[in-house]
């Protein structure tokens, strides 16, 4: 494929909101994660929860979209000054020509959770609930294509936990076919209680902030967040960064556990190689799913030294972030070029003992770092795979 | 403009029981009564699987089966795109009803098929199929952007890939504001080039909105194709069972519309 600027980015996680709390937060490995005190959630399990959430102030022209979800999508908008970005594109190619691509898992389901608990008595939810720009998956696209007032295609991928990885191929594709000149592209997950307790049901969660590749890890953390990016022919903008290659691929072989040798993890990685014309080698740094469950840290560690061998340094950020679920693809991608553009290679969070059934180079120390090209791994349920390459500079 | 050759498709919904059934009423030849449909699960899927799947996987099981039977292709070595106005409400329902009691206990079942790319998930691995599949959402244009994505996937990938579309009805109290209360799915083989395989050529323009998408449609049709988001489908169906060079409008967002145009051989 061809390269794709990183023109403008934004990012709000439970390390805090903007690019500069996100690098000083990798650079001293402080972990976002917390016990739970999210809501009425009674569970013995950790989350990243984002601070300052019911504090945005939404645009008076689009209260009815008023939820958690596109709260914290309008606080990403409003960092990293990506919002005057976004105008200066839409000033550059017509509100028309650039297009919005969001990955997002559950939306705002937690207006509808909350709405259910207001039922009236024969059982109607509340006249002030609003479906469509709330709950509905296609609202967090609905909604920023709205706010930063863009007319070009708009969509949601919601497939599990690669949903916002995914979305950089939805909008390299438009771009390259000319169905629009720029994009937005990027996701946007909060917590509810539909994937509280539901991970929880599937005894996914752990007790403990999350230990990816650890010998002892037990389960995930869940957390929420929201990465924004611009994405522009690079002949267009100026960037350090840019996207090489997207890999997609389907497990095939369960619901909601991993293929455990991680062929279709395999598949999604060669597939982002082969979209950007390099071999494994070129790759310094790879951003794990690592989410600590442990299956997805087998099935991956057996597809990463089956594609790159023992070498490459690689690591899961979600010891920090959390996992961010249909946020976590771009919020990794940002991460990742965030590692190349700073020099550094960050090492995960809580992770003490290495699991050595996981024969991969897994950074347990930050290291300074010449990388040039990296890739962010994302994995979710239905067997949804994404690898995504970046480059630093002119390859 | 966006051009793929169409191989083969699929069909389920009220009074359509698939594609080969339904020509005649879709080409406006015999009349449509909205008789109540079933929906079959897929003899594909393992039985412990079959009995965990939702209308919406079934739909998308049944109508994919029939694209892919129909162009004799293997859907093993298929890319796919979903897409769905909403997701799977029965689940969500369910779910959303037991969050709101004290007990709080969620199926582990339920909400692995609650996401919303559950019919990706299971078609996988009903099929075997290991290629790359996206799941998407624009809310009541769904099928809209599910048909840009395919085209788009097609004109870079150069790959043949199924497109399946479909929606499943709403329960209450969730009807009151999402008022789908029908199901409805269709499939779409599609290739990057002509051949022996080739029903009809389509190309597709985004441009602004100025028809009116139902205009045109066999009386029973009109009402599915505003009822159901994946039958705004039927603008296309109904000029593919025509069989006669044809433009139509297919429903995209907000001031916007698609131009699909059929090219028989």
């Amino acid at each position: 494929m061809e390269p794709l600027a990183l023109s403008a980015c934004s990012i709000v996680t439970c390390l805090g909101a903007g690019r500069e709390a996100n690098v000083a937060a990798l650079r001293e490995r402080r972990s976002g994660l917390a016990r739970c005190a999210f809501e009425t959630v009674e569970l013995d399990t950790y989350v990243g929860e984002v601070a300052g959430v019911d504090q945005v102030a939404m645009p008076a022209n689009l209260r009815d979209y008023d939820c958690r979800n596109n709260r914290l999508a309008q606080f990403a908008l409003d960092s990293d000054g990506f919002v005057e970005h976004a105008r200066a594109a839409r000033a550059r190619y017509g509100a028309e020509r650039i297009g919005v691509f969001l990955g997002t898992s559950t939306a705002g389901i937690l207006e509808t959770e909350l709405a259910y608990r207001r039922r009236d008595a024969e059982g109607r939810l509340p006249s002030d609930f609003h479906y469509r720009e709330t709950h509905n998956t296609f609202s967090l696209a609905d909604y920023v294509a709205h706010a930063l007032e863009l007319t070009g295609p708009a969509v949601v991928v919601s497939a599990a936990c690669a949903s916002s990885a995914k979305v950089f191929g939805n909008a390299a594709r438009a771009m390259a076919t000319g169905l629009c000149d720029a994009a937005i592209v990027g996701g946007v997950d909060t917590l509810c209680l539909t994937t509280l307790y539901g991970f929880h049901s599937l005894g996914l969660t752990s007790t403990r902030p999350c230990r990816p590749f650890d010998a002892a890890r037990d389960g995930i953390s869940i957390s929420e967040g929201a990465a924004f990016v611009l994405l522009e022919r690079t002949s267009e903008a100026m960037s350090r960064v840019s996207l090489l290659g997207v890999g997609e691929s389907s497990d095939a072989h369960h619901m909601s556990t991993p293929h455990p040798e991680g062929l279709g993890a395999r598949l999604a990685m060669q597939g982002a190689l082969t979209s950007a014309g390099l071999t494994a080698d070129r790759v310094g740094y790879v951003n794990l799913h690592g989410t600590a469950s442990r299956t997805n840290d087998s099935s991956e560690a057996a597809a990463i030294a089956h594609i790159f061998g023992h070498q490459v340094p690689c690591s899961s950020t979600k010891g920090l972030t959390g996992h961010a679920l249909g946020a976590a693809g771009a919020i990794e991608a940002l991460l990742a070029a965030f590692a190349l553009e700073e020099g550094f290679l960050p090492a995960g969070a809580h992770t003490e003992a290495l699991d050595p059934a996981l024969n991969v180079d897994y950074l347990l120390a930050s290291r300074p770092g010449t990388a040039s090209v990296a890739m962010s791994n994302s994995f979710g349920f239905g067997g949804a795979n994404c690898a995504l390459l970046f480059g630093l500079g002119k390859r | 403009m966006m051009k793929a050759f169409i191989e083969g498709i699929g069909l389920l919904g009220p009074g359509l029981p698939g594609w080969s059934t339904s020509r005649s009423i879709l080409a406006g030849a015999k009349p449509h009564t909205a008789e109540p449909m079933t929906i079959p699960t897929s003899d594909w899927l393992p039985p412990a699987e079959r009995r965990r799947t939702g209308v919406s996987v079934r739909l998308a099981l049944a109508t994919g089966r029939e694209a892919c039977e129909h162009a004799q292709r293997d859907p093993r070595s298929l890319a796919t795109v979903f897409t769905s106005s909403g997701g799977d409400g029965d689940n969500q329902h369910v779910i959303c009803e037991s969050l709101a009691t004290a007990a709080r206990e969620v199926s582990p079942t339920r909400f692995h098929n609650s996401v919303h790319n559950a019919p990706a998930g299971y078609w996988g691995v009903a099929t075997g199929a290991m290629a790359s599949s996206t799941s998407l959402c624009a809310f009541d244009w769904s099928f809209g952007a599910g048909l840009i994505e395919a085209l788009t996937w097609i004109a870079c990938e150069r790959q043949p890939m199924l497109l399946m579309a479909y929606d499943a009805p709403y329960p209450e109290p969730m009807r009151a504001v999402r008022a789908i209360s029908f199901p409805f799915g269709m499939a779409l083989m599609l290739a990057p080039e002509r051949s022996a395989r080739t029903i009809t050529q389509l190309a597709v323009d985004l441009e602004p909105s100025s028809r009116t998408t139902a205009a045109g449609l066999p009386e029973g049709l009109k009402q599915l194709h505003d009822a159901i988001p994946a039958a705004r489908s039927l603008p296309l169906l109904c000029a593919l069972a025509r069989e006669q060079r044809a433009e139509v409008p297919v429903d995209y967002l907000d001031g916007r519309q698609l131009r699909a145009t059929v090219t028989p051989p």
